[in-house]
């Protein structure tokens, strides 16, 4: 497997391997059934839990209706706290500021808390370029990077992985990379925990630069802070001598007292507990304690493009929880490598296609990989409704229209491959604008039914593969409302 | 254009569909939630943050002043401890009885001298009762971030009922923002393997909380 995202097969096809690997199947039903129900159970602790939601949701929508305000208050504060702010408008930008940064320090290493920002944008990689060595710590993380292996799910990207497969790849690649695996190492999760402590003791111990993202950003205090579960994210935030931060440009929350709500929702919606182990906050550098010199970089990426989107702007105020990929039918059976994104779930199935526009196989079919059941939008702490934005951007890609792309309006065509659905949507729209066509065409339909295909024919098939046709009634329900007066004198259908 | 212009331009034109709105910010967002859940006495709110912290692996212990400074040494002797991190200013009492080493984290100490203490001690700036968490501030009874992560063993002091508040939004009106603040609720974990909790990984893996009750001996002492 690859390491990397570039030329992803369209959702489809990509999701059509996955589904028929029993080992993945396994995996993910095991992991997302424990979560489901213990985020219930920790929901279900607060009584207040939609009124949280509410407040969440107001949160996040005023920030970004005034995010250019918060911005520049953001800016000023982290800059009188001792930081420094730079700000990136593309991927490669911030690779740049990140891969400068390093170099200005004379360090060839990095450790690296967990952050989905860094991973969009390929920073590792970048590194890697420059002869820079990052250090994954988180252990799903550490999992990912040394099985060579792609992230598949926000919050636990080696959550494909089972204990077994765990114990293998630490006894396998850690002596790659520092300290080997323990002799005669079992899959118990304690004993996997304790050798990734081992193995990544040393590189924290000795690490001088840490790279970090954020959960949050107060605009009026200019503090960050990063929610996490081992304590690897303190490692790499109080013992380097630099701090880089890259972090998205959605993550800003006005005030101070606006943590009380995250604080109490993203936990739960998480790893469904009361509250994470570890939680630090930290504005700009402070005297003999931690790094001495902080950078935040602020990442758009195609942020600005999305908050253009009336309806697609929704998806900006996610925090990351990952609870919509624990109760989705879709993610549980494809896993989340077929999502071609560090972004897997319906999360990223509206977030990918607007943060990379829609021109890839992998984007424009990804607003399809849904069954639009809507779970997703129910368990989202901030009440972002996923189904609504699926079927905005699905119309999107059948009938084009503007959209913004690095800041400018353009238009997209229609898409290719639609040319069927289009085609049976005219007819559709002609038949029921003529009430006498409709009405032939039906009791033709009826009288004909017996002869009528199991499948549908040409670009029909594939829809039809995994789906039954709707069988017709033997007569057409107008004619049957007429010759029963509206069914008072029933004797039965006609033969 | 230097990309901060370029983004800040991006987000207004992106705006622009937005009507003008003037509303401040207290009135856009309503916040209906609760300040605290449940109508507890004091006492209920430090039995709440007992059984919290132990439902998350902490081990805790419930004393008076008095009694502090054996509780202290015995927990220290029965974990094997031959040196301790202390901060700057630990109220001196509490290690009064205890036998191991104190050893101070100076500006010069390197991660890895740190690395060789086997346990730490220090006080908090509150506790929140209904997530189970204490707060450290770097406040000097607590010192740098680094001597509570480096060390295997935490023991964290809190004076009840003072230091205890109920909820979240009761934490955050206490705590100063300015400040590098370290929630912590129980020992290191982890949910990476089959989504399932697992203590200890980088942080303590054993984390000792003593609920001190002050006020208590301090009137018997009278």
């Amino acid at each position: 497997m690859s390491g990397t995202f570039v030329g992803m097969p369209a959702f489809p096809v990509a999701a059509h391997d996955a589904v028929r690997n029993e080992t993945l199947r396994g995996n993910l039903r095991h992991a997302t059934h424990t979560i489901r129900a213990k985020r219930a159970k920790a929901v279900a602790e607060v009584s207040d839990w939609a009124e949280l939601r509410e407040a969440g949701k107001r949160i996040k929508d005023h920030t970004l209706f005034h995010l250019d305000r918060y911005l520049v208050q953001l800016e000023e504060a982290v800059t009188a706290a001792g930081g420094t702010v730079h700000w990136a408008a593309d991927a490669d930008e911030a690779n740049r500021i990140v891969v400068q940064l390093v170099k200005e320090t004379g360090e060839s290493e990095v450790v690296k808390v967990k952050s989905m920002a860094t991973q969009e944008i390929g920073l590792n990689e970048a590194l890697e370029e420059e002869g820079i060595r990052a250090y994954e710590t988180d252990l799903a993380e550490l999992i990912v990077q040394l099985g060579k292996d792609r992230p598949s799910h926000i919050l636990v990207p080696a959550i494909h992985r089972n204990r077994g497969e765990i114990r293998e790849i630490f006894t396998r690649e850690m002596s790659e990379w520092g300290r080997p695996a323990p002799e005669g190492l079992t899959d118990t999760p304690a004993e996997l925990a304790e050798a990734a402590r081992l193995h990544l003791r040393e590189k924290f111990l000795r690490a001088k630069v840490g790279v970090s993202g954020a959960n949050f950003m107060i605009a009026e205090t200019g503090t960050l802070v990063v929610v996490e579960s081992e304590g690897n994210g303190r490692m790499c935030l109080t013992l380097p001598e630099t701090l880089i931060s890259v972090v998205g440009i959605e993550k800003i929350l006005p005030t101070w007292r606006d943590l009380e709500v995250f604080l109490q929702t993203l936990p739960r919606s998480s790893t469904a507990e009361r509250m994470n182990p570890y939680t630090s906050m930290w504005t700009g550098t402070t005297d003999e304690d931690g790094p001495q010199n902080f950078h935040l970089v602020l990442l758009d990426n195609g942020r600005t493009d999305t908050l253009a989107d009336e309806v697609g702007r929704q998806a900006l105020r996610c925090i990351r929880c990952s609870a919509c990929l624990n109760v989705c039918p879709v993610y549980e059976r494809a896993g989340g490598h077929a999502y071609g994104s560090v972004y897997p779930g319906p999360i990223g199935a509206i977030l990918s296609p607007q943060l990379r526009g829609t021109a890839s196989e992998i984007d424009a079919s990804l607003p399809y990989a849904s069954s639009l059941c809507g779970a997703c939008y129910e368990v989202c702490p901030v009440a972002i409704d996923i189904p609504e934005v699926l079927v905005h951007l699905r119309e999107r890609i059948v009938e084009g229209g503007q959209v913004t792309r690095e800041g400018n309006k353009v238009i997209l065509k229609p898409a290719k491959g639609h040319a069927a659905e289009r085609a049976a949507m005219r007819a559709a729209r002609w038949a029921f604008g003529r009430p006498g066509a409709l009405r032939t065409g039906q009791r033709l339909a009826s009288r004909t039914r017996r002869f009528h295909p199991r499948t549908l024919p040409g670009p029909g098939r594939a829809w039809s593969e995994s789906r039954d046709l709707p069988t017709l009634p033997a007569e057409p329900f107008r004619d049957w409302w007429q010759r029963t007066q509206g069914g008072n004198t029933d004797k039965g259908a006609a033969k | 254009m230097s990309s901060r212009e370029r983004i800040l331009g991006r987000v207004r034109r992106a705006l622009a569909d937005v009507p003008q709105d003037d509303t401040s910010y207290e009135q856009a967002v309503p916040r209906e939630y609760l300040r605290e859940h449940g109508d507890r006495s004091v006492e209920q709110t430090v039995d709440l943050l007992a059984e919290n912290l132990a439902d998350y692996r902490a081990l805790v212990h419930r004393t008076d002043a008095e009694e502090l400074p054996n509780l202290i040494m015995r927990l220290l002797a029965q974990r094997g401890s031959q040196s301790v991190l202390v901060p700057p200013e630990l109220p001196p009492e509490w290690m009064s009885a205890a036998g191991p080493t104190r050893v101070h984290d100076r500006a010069a100490s390197t991660p890895h001298e740190l690395d060789k203490v086997e346990s730490v001690i220090t006080g908090c700036a509150i506790a929140i009762a209904e997530t189970g968490t204490i707060v450290l501030d770097g406040s000097p009874d607590q010192g740098r971030r680094r001597i509570t992560l480096v060390p295997d063993h935490h023991i964290c002091v809190v004076r009840v009922p003072d230091q205890v508040v109920s909820s979240v939004p009761q934490a955050l009106e206490r705590l100063d923002p300015t400040r590098p603040l370290t929630w912590i609720s129980g020992p290191s974990a982890t949910s990476d393997i089959e989504l399932d909790r697992v203590e200890g990984v980088h942080g303590p893996r054993t984390l000792e909380v003593v609920l001190v009750s002050g006020r208590a001996s301090a009137e018997e002492n009278a």
